[in-house]
């Protein structure tokens, strides 16, 4: 037999240490970056629950309320220094994964939900490099990709193995890793869409309850369009080289395959949320639903259209 | 439908209630119709609703796809099945409301391209804008003095403003004011990147009329597939305009086919060792040479402007039956698979009995030979297959005698035989045994059956696209322009400039605005105010 049925199990074995690793931190993360709300939700409304003091504290509240508050900085910084430990973990699962099968390794359901979630962490961590008041986003971007990573380890996982015949060819390499730069960075921009949904139900100049303390909605609607201009045309470049390789493989470039449908529906949702900023009327909530709606169709084409119905796109290693 | 600072002029809302509509002339209304189908508004609707259209595409069982399917559906779902079948939603991306949507859609968009290009055209030959008279107004603003006089400056400025479209006009106080445009490319890209999915539209139209698809199985150990005509195929779909009078001719000979498997059954490499004739070739006749070509599942065989792609695979088992007068019959029909795992399959080899030349004695006296071929048979009475490749084949057979019914007019099968034929009596079981290759079983009339062997079949599909390399191109052109019109920023940029009190120093003004509604202008800004104003250190707010 040729090498391409070869596997180191184990550099595949420190792969998957190293997976389980990184989705451990980046819970940590989360919970520490709940943790920075949950400080930050004591030090401003909660002087007049301070344990065993019913009567009127004298003391100046600006001194705890600053005490609370550095902790609660503590807290995020720790969550952020967290999630960037936990991504070089990531990295270091997948490179692991590769070497152990000398592949991309993004060739099944669990190596591209891994791919997609780390581009999303990395995304996330040079959002938040750019535009430091996004940190308290922190824990809802993580949650989606704790919970997808989740999934990833246990429903979809699969051993390290060659891949089937059709996944042989360079274009893996180069219509995979769009998909997932693209999947990835939009997950982001979902995120921060639904936020800023959220952000606009609740009145300018709310002082208190979580949603004074997210970012403001120019920040989150500002983050979310420029992932998502950016990582638009990656999609549509990870549509254009999926329908070269499909030419080769399946004998036509387009075939309306549930993949492919799904994928344009996804395309033509958010070239309307492109559209849809630039409409006059649109930018308060429209635009941003239209951003979710196209997120949500992401997932579906991630999750339903590989689990459920039986298309070309159906990978090794879920059945 | 296009990205840009101007959204689309919304037409003029009717105002229905002081001029009711049979006031409106014919001209009006069409006028009204037009601007409302080419609005951003009209154009975002029909894009949601091209997405929502494309939806039933992928949940529901769809007839290009999988037939199949759409009956398995219909017993599901008994009542819902047919109203679906009727609304066209077993074939989405055929249906007239599909198209409705999408026409409507490339209408508006060139109702708006149009007047687009225009302006833009326009718009390039355009000076910049004149200077605004309070330049502090603008969003990004800066003023200074420096040490320098206002002929140095402004030949300074227009050294900075390199890449840039300028204007310059003296102002009345013996100053200058410079006016400064770049950026014009993210229009050129959006309205490429609006243009080429037009273009992309059209070729897809057009290959979808004049290309074909063809499927058919071929036997290895050199049998052959000549493109001469659609009767050749096993299943042909063609485009409207296709008669198949004019295929591309050539020829396909198969000599070979090997697969690797690893060790849990997943197959892990598929080719097919091939020959092929095109052109003056062909003039040689099946003996002349091929051309040879090892076909692989992402490594089609790409001749004469078709594609000849390898798209599955089989066993084929070989019977000998020898009748009782000494007649021998050496059948090979190909099986197909049932368990795409590990390739057991199924089929029916089905042989007409010779010297018989009573038609009614002949048609008593046909044999099929039915059941399952295990190509790693698991042993035992009843067998099946362990793993897909061909290490200890054997097949379990029933022999059937009689009327196989393949006269009566009604085409049948070749994987299995005529059911109403058994349940009628004309076709009756006379044997059941399982056969490892060289073993033979022996009738009640004393015809012998032997398994010879297993030989592969592959199954080929032949495809034509005539406009395919322009779909590549729209979508190269599409991606481009793209690309271009969200990463360019049109922006502006203002500087006036007049002496200020003492010798060789002038007092200067400058102002920027970003027309693309992401400002992200800033950092631009902010290094030309540095040089200009000569700063020290750069950064921080207007």
């Amino acid at each position: 037999m040729p090498n391409v049925t070869f596997v180191n199990e184990t550099l595949a074995a420190y792969s998957d240490y190293a997976f389980r690793t990184a989705v451990v931190i980046y819970l940590v993360a989360m919970v520490l970056h709940l943790g920075e709300y949950a400080r930050d939700r004591v030090s401003s409304v909660a002087v007049p629950v301070a344990v065993g003091a019913p009567a009127p504290i004298s003391q100046p509240a600006g001194d705890t309320g600053r005490a609370k508050r550095s902790r609660a900085e503590r807290f995020g910084r720790t969550a952020v220094a967290l999630t960037i430990l936990g991504a070089g973990l990531h990295v270091g699962s997948l490179a692991l994964r590769g070497a152990a099968v000398l592949r991309w390794p993004w060739g099944n359901m669990y190596e591209f939900c891994s791919a997609i979630c780390l581009v999303a962490v990395l995304g996330w961590l040079f959002v938040l490099r750019r535009t430091p008041a996004m940190r308290r986003v922190g824990a809802f971007v993580l949650l989606p990709v704790v919970v997808l990573l989740f999934l990833a380890g246990t429903v979809l996982y699969a051993q390290a193995a060659p891949v089937m015949p059709a996944l042989r060819s360079y274009w893996l390499a180069i219509h995979v890793t769009a998909a997932s730069i693209s999947g990835g960075l939009l997950l982001v921009a979902g995120v921060s869409s639904a936020l800023f949904l959220v952000r606009v139900r609740a009145p300018r100049d709310a002082t208190d309850g979580f949603v004074a303390l997210l970012p403001t909605r120019d920040t989150l609607d500002r983050v979310a369009y420029r992932l998502t201009v950016i990582a638009f045309p990656i999609w549509t470049f990870a549509i254009m080289t999926g329908a070269i390789w499909a030419e080769a493989a399946w004998g036509r470039f387009w075939g309306w395959d549930p993949k492919e449908t799904v994928a344009f529906v996804a395309w033509v949702v958010y070239g309307g949320y492109l559209h849809a900023r630039a409409t006059a009327g649109w930018r308060n909530g429209g635009a941003a639903w239209v951003n979710v709606v196209g997120f949500a169709v992401m997932l579906f084409n991630l999750f339903f259209v590989n689990l459920v119905t039986a298309g070309l796109h159906s990978y090794a290693g879920v059945s | 439908m296009s990205l840009s600072t101007h959204p689309r002029a919304e037409p003029a809302q009717p105002t229905e209630s002081a001029e009711p509509p049979r006031h409106r002339t014919p001209i009006a209304l069409l006028r009204n119709t037009w601007r409302g189908l080419t609005s951003m508004r009209t154009a975002l609707v029909l894009l949601f609703l091209l997405a929502l259209a494309a939806l039933p595409g992928a949940l529901l069982p769809q007839r290009s796809l999988n037939p199949a399917k759409i009956e398995q559906y219909r017993l599901q779902h008994p009542s819902l099945a047919p109203l679906l079948e009727r609304l066209g939603f077993f074939e989405v991306f055929a249906s007239p409301w599909f198209a409705a949507i999408y026409l409507l859609l490339f209408i508006s968009l060139i109702g708006c391209l149009g007047p687009r290009t225009l302006d833009y055209a326009r718009a390039c030959r355009a000076a910049p804008v004149v200077t605004p008279r309070n330049l502090s107004r603008m969003p990004h603003y800066a003023s200074g003095t420096v040490d320098a006089s206002p002929g140095e400056v402004l030949a300074d400025v227009w050294r900075r403003l390199r890449g840039w479209r300028v204007a310059v006009s003296p102002e009345p106080d013996g100053g200058h004011a410079v006016s400064a445009e770049r950026g014009y490319l993210r229009e050129a890209g959006n309205l490429t990147f609006h243009l080429a999915l037009v273009g992309l539209l059209i070729a897809f139209a057009v290959g979808k009329l004049f290309g074909y698809e063809g499927q058919v199985i071929v036997l290895t150990d050199g049998n052959q597939f000549c493109n001469t005509g659609i009767l050749g195929y096993d299943s042909f779909q063609a485009g409207t305009l296709v008669d198949g009078t004019s295929l591309s001719p050539f020829c396909v000979k198969v000599d070979t086919f090997d697969a690797d498997y690893l060790p849990s059954g997943q197959p892990a490499d598929y080719r097919a060792g091939i020959g092929y004739q095109v052109g003056a070739d062909l003039a040689n006749g099946p003996n002349g040479p091929w051309r040879p070509y090892q076909l692989k599942v992402n490594a089609p065989l790409r001749i004469v402007g078709d594609r000849v792609y390898l798209l599955g695979h089989g066993y084929a088992p070989v019977f000998t039956v020898t009748f009782p007068d000494g007649e021998v019959r050496t059948a090979t029909t190909q099986w197909r698979p049932a368990d795409p795992n590990t390739l057991l399959s199924e089929g029916a080899t089905k042989i007409d009995r010779p010297g018989l030349a009573d038609e009614a004695q002949r048609r008593r006296n046909q044999l099929a030979i039915t059941g399952l071929l295990a190509p790693t048979s698991s042993g035992g009475t009843l067998i099946t297959s362990v793993f897909p490749a061909l290490l200890r084949p054997e097949v379990a057979v029933d022999i059937l005698r009689g009327d196989l019914g393949l006269d009566d007019g009604r085409g049948q099968s070749i994987f299995e035989v005529d059911q109403r034929q058994i349940a009628s009596g004309a076709l009756t079981r006379v044997a059941r045994k399982n056969l490892r290759p060289g073993e033979q079983l022996r009738l009640d009339d004393g015809t012998t059956v032997r398994f010879d062997r297993v030989t592969q079949w592959v199954s080929l599909q032949i495809s034509h696209d005539p406009a395919q390399q322009w779909v590549l191109v729209f979508a190269v052109a599409v991606l481009a322009g793209l690309a271009t019109s969200l990463t360019i920023k049109r922006r502006r940029f203002w500087v006036r400039l007049r002496p200020a009190d003492g010798a060789g120093r002038t007092a200067m003004e400058i102002g920027g605005l970003a027309r693309t509604d992401q400002a992200g202008y800033g950092e631009e800004f902010f290094r030309l105010r540095a040089d200009l104003l000569r700063e020290r250190k750069t950064g921080g707010g207007a």
